[in-house]
């Protein structure tokens, strides 16, 4: 425990949406390993700053991977190089002493470059507007335990429902595909009761949406739930396409109600 | 003297009798009216749909760059509600007291009793909305227990409740957002509000990604803008929380109450090292099922330190469960103040453990051979998850190490009953006011209260005042006050743009951590805060002299968002200083040294004390002036809180 490492990283720095943008190679000396990731670029950015340079802009809040404001893509990898966190879990000790990281933003064109590493995921946001909720209001709500949902369906639902927005499954998706975010949402509601009222129309608004911001098609490859923070299942994506093929061939009745 | 406006008439019908005297705004013409809504976390998001739902237009102000990432949905653990499902004695009555006294008897009646009564529509509400709470196999809801109650009333979703809470809360703003009922503003932060005669009448912004400086005009505003426990630099909040929205609206006439009422949560993961950005919590739910303890002789604790034993290789006889010896009726769920107390203690006693010595075991060898690891996994799985990316170790084979870290704070902007400030129309919701949690906040109550104030509460409270100011033109954007308060802010970021000194302004905040966590935290002395006083006024001067702050206004700017930040931090943190000094007796996690029994438990003095500290802000550099609000006890009796 409580190495030090010497990184070469080769950051994307870009002024804003409009500038070109570009690596820079930015050296970090004496890192300790049990340092996070965002602690390591934290300590990179007060060196810019002493010597009158602008820090690294990039996204961050909790810092305990649960907010989904972090992204980077590490050395190719969205959320770096190990399975099922998100890059501020990630630590230092990951990496070996001499290595170069090269970390760039999240690539989509729905998600374009904000500053540096910070990209504007807003489209995720008109996504779950278009459709992400169960339609009550405040106040008219029966006594909770009047619902019984069997645990198996209770805890799968959950598991969709552990999506922390972060995107990086369209990073890691060739086709900048967010299906798996999509049908996370879509599957929570399609698995509970308190869901099915709508569950026609939402599959089909929050596709049409999707589509609209520009994600790309699933062609299966998986890459998504792999690089998936919280696991996401890629049966998320086929529930969600049943709902909406139902949607679209039986259930326009519903959709239009 | 200040106006808590609670409504006479017995404790349990003050609030259905409230209902009923105030003043509605017909539908018709609540489409009239905009209100502002700044913070999209519980009290925010639920705040701002229920209003669009009943039919006002709503103006939402968050920093992230989206409403779903505020930091309620990292709350772990729970929520309370008195539904007594479990069939163990709970009764709102119940949850009411126990609240009261894990509050070490500083909080209002009236307000902590309204909270446990919504408490049970809290959880209708959620599940209403698809929350996947955790469920039996029956298909009912399962409740867990949590510190400083004997019953089980807390509702969950593994360790995730607050992200399931949020996201439900975010759906309901999602919905309104979509029908147009609300504006959403993200990556905007909240620089100043807009009072004309008196009343908040507006606030004024930036746009973190442009740098435009902006006002906006609403019939009222609601601050929902979470705690201030960034002032210790480390705490378990996210990196963006700030106290700025609720200090510049005390520097405009909000009175600020209680501020030194700060939590530290004793289970968190220990500091390692100066480069440490924030402290992550391992939630309280972990006491269920994990005991804490120190080996009972220093020498043994210095074999740990230096390795040359393991945890294991200590016999059962020579660990000390302190809290189970010390509090056998609650044992390892005592309150968080208690169980940090006790921390600290035997820390301080030479006999923590880990490398440096400041911390404590939380064990779970004797769950996992109790209910076999797969059980403690689907319980607490992604908890030792985290523990293990963090730390290195695997708690499922050895103990975690845990110290106390700065949780929560319970002070915060006052409010009235009807979560009104002293300015009329501007009111404040969730951890960011004072109001329903004492000095010290039981564990899972943070989702209910900030669920009760922005689902249940301002709903209703907030039409009463519109009802009343029955003014349903739209305000007057070009009143001179918006556009001189916006100059003003205006200026101000240039002065800060202009400070090109050495220092960056994260060397200023650890600087101002280190004084309050040495001084303002888990024990306090006249002798330490007085000259912490003089300490953060000299580092005030240093950052106006010294601080560097890069770039220009018109971009993505951190050393710009931080700076703004951390020149309020230094000036709350005086006031926490001198509150704390003000007040002379221990009460909940206010601890001072000079007041305490003879076991080392926190002495309240109700004769002088059992009041809320408010605090008005007269100028800079000039003493706030304490205004006090008498706390009245008619249905609980004041007792040294005690679980043994």
């Amino acid at each position: 425990m409580s190495g030090h490492l010497n990184l070469t990283l080769k950051i994307w720095r870009q002024k804003n949406t409009n500038d070109k943008g570009q690596f820079v190679t930015v050296q970090a000396k004496d890192i300790a390993d049990d340092m996070s990731f965002l602690e390591m670029l934290d300590v990179v950015n007060e060196d810019l700053t002493r010597k009158g340079e602008d820090p690294i802009y990039f996204d961050h809040d909790c810092r305990e991977g649960i907010c989904g404001m972090c992204s980077l893509v590490i050395n190719g990898r969205p959320h770096g190089p190990k399975y099922g966190i998100t890059t501020c879990q990630l630590h230092m000790r990951s990496f070996h002493d001499g290595q170069t990281i090269v970390i760039e933003p999240w690539r989509a064109a729905a998600f374009p470059v904000l500053k540096d590493l910070a990209v504007d995921r807003t489209s995720f946001d008109r996504i779950q507007q278009a459709g992400g909720y169960v339609n009550i209001n405040t106040g008219g709500a029966q006594d909770a335990n009047n619902i019984l949902i069997p645990k198996r369906v209770a805890d799968e639902a959950f598991e969709s429902a552990t999506c922390i927005g972060c995107g990086a499954c369209v990073a890691a998706c060739k086709n900048a595909s967010a299906m798996l975010f999509v049908s996370a949402k879509i599957s929570q509601f399609a698995l509970l009761p308190q869901g099915q009222t709508e569950r026609y129309e939402r599959a089909q608004a929050m596709v049409d949406q999707m589509d609209a911001e520009g994600f790309g098609n699933c062609t299966n490859t998986g890459a998504c739930e792999a690089e998936c923070p919280k696991g996401i299942k890629l049966t998320n994506i086929a529930r969600m396409n049943r709902e909406y093929f139902t949607a679209k061939f039986f259930r326009q009745e519903d959709v239009h109600a | 003297m200040l106006d808590s406006k609670v409504p006479a008439g017995p404790l349990a019908e003050k609030w259905s009798k409230h209902k009923f005297d105030m003043k509605l705004v017909n539908p018709a013409n609540k489409r009239k009216f905009t209100i502002i809504v700044v913070g999209t976390g519980l009290a925010g998001a639920s705040a701002a749909a229920s209003l669009a739902e009943l039919g006002y237009n709503v103006k939402t102000f968050c920093y992230q760059d989206s409403p779903r990432r505020a930091h309620s949905i990292a709350a772990q653990g729970g929520i309370n509600a008195a539904k007594d499902y479990q069939n163990d004695g709970d009764s709102v009555f119940r949850l009411f007291y126990d609240t009261i006294k894990g509050g070490d008897y500083r909080a209002r009646e009236a307000n902590v009793y309204r909270l446990a009564q919504v408490s049970v529509n809290i959880i209708d509400q959620c599940v209403a909305q698809g929350v996947p709470f955790a469920r039996e196999y029956g298909g009912l809801l399962d409740n867990r227990s949590f510190g400083g109650a004997q019953v089980s009333r807390t509702f969950y979703a593994r360790g995730q409740t607050g992200q399931q809470l949020l996201l439900g809360a975010y759906s309901a703003l999602n919905r309104q957002i979509q029908k147009g009922k609300v504006e959403s503003y993200t990556r905007h932060e909240m620089l100043d509000i807009v009072k004309i005669n008196g009343e908040a009448k507006g606030i004024i912004t930036r746009d973190m990604v442009t740098g435009k400086i902006e006002s906006h005009a609403g019939h009222a505003v609601l601050l929902c803008t979470g705690g201030y426990g960034n002032v210790f630099f480390l705490s378990t909040n996210a990196m963006g929380c700030n106290v700025t929205a609720a200090w510049r609206a005390h520097k405009r006439g909000a009175f600020f109450a209680n501020p030194c009422y700060t939590q530290i949560h004793p289970t968190c993961i220990p500091v390692t090292g100066d480069h440490q950005s924030k402290l992550t919590l391992m939630s309280e739910s972990l006491r269920n099922d994990g005991r804490v303890w120190v080996p009972k002789t220093i020498e043994l604790s210095e074999k740990l330190r230096k390795g040359e034993i393991k945890p294991k290789d200590i016999k059962e006889d020579d660990r000390d469960y302190f809290l189970e010896r010390k509090y056998p009726s609650f044992g390892n769920l005592v309150p968080r103040d208690v169980a940090s107390r006790n921390a600290k203690e035997m820390v301080d006693e030479g006999r923590g453990v880990g490398k440096s010595g400041v911390a404590v075991f939380l064990d779970f060898a004797d769950a996992i051979n109790r209910l076999g690891k797969d059980t403690v996994e689907a319980k607490y799985g992604n908890l030792f998850d985290m523990y293990y990316q963090i730390t290195d170790e695997n708690p499922y084979e050895q103990p975690m190490r845990i110290y106390p870290a700065v949780h929560y704070t319970m002070g915060g902007v006052w409010v009235d009953y009807n979560l009104m400030t002293t300015v009329p129309g501007l009111y404040c919701l969730g951890e960011a006011n004072f109001s329903d949690h004492g000095a010290n906040r039981l564990g899972a109550s943070a989702l209910m209260q900030g669920l009760s104030d922005g689902y249940f509460v301002i709903p209703y409270t907030v039409g009463d005042y519109l009802a009343k100011i029955g003014n349903f033109n739209p305000v007057d954007h070009n009143n001179p006050a918006f556009e001189q308060t916006r100059k003003e802010v205006e200026d101000y970021v240039n002065k800060l743009l202009s400070l090109k000194g050495s220092k960056t302004v994260d060397d200023i905040h650890k600087k101002l951590g280190h004084i309050m966590w040495e001084y303002c935290g888990m024990a306090r002395t006249a002798e330490g805060l007085t000259k912490a006083k003089g300490l953060i006024q000299e580092l005030r001067k240093e950052f106006w002299s010294d601080v560097c702050v890069l770039g220009k206004n018109e971009e993505l700017n951190m050393s710009l968002e931080k700076a703004g930040r951390v020149a309020d931090f230094l000036e709350l943190g005086e006031l926490m200083v001198v509150d704390a000094l003000e007040r002379n007796e221990s009460c909940g996690g206010h601890f001072r040294l000079e007041s305490q029994t003879e076991d080392g438990e926190a002495k309240r003095d109700d004769e002088n004390y059992a009041y809320v500290a408010a605090w008005e802000y007269k100028g800079e550099n000039q003493p706030e002036v304490l205004h006090k609000e008498e706390l009245v006890f008619e249905n609980v009796k004041l007792t040294q809180r005690s679980y043994k």
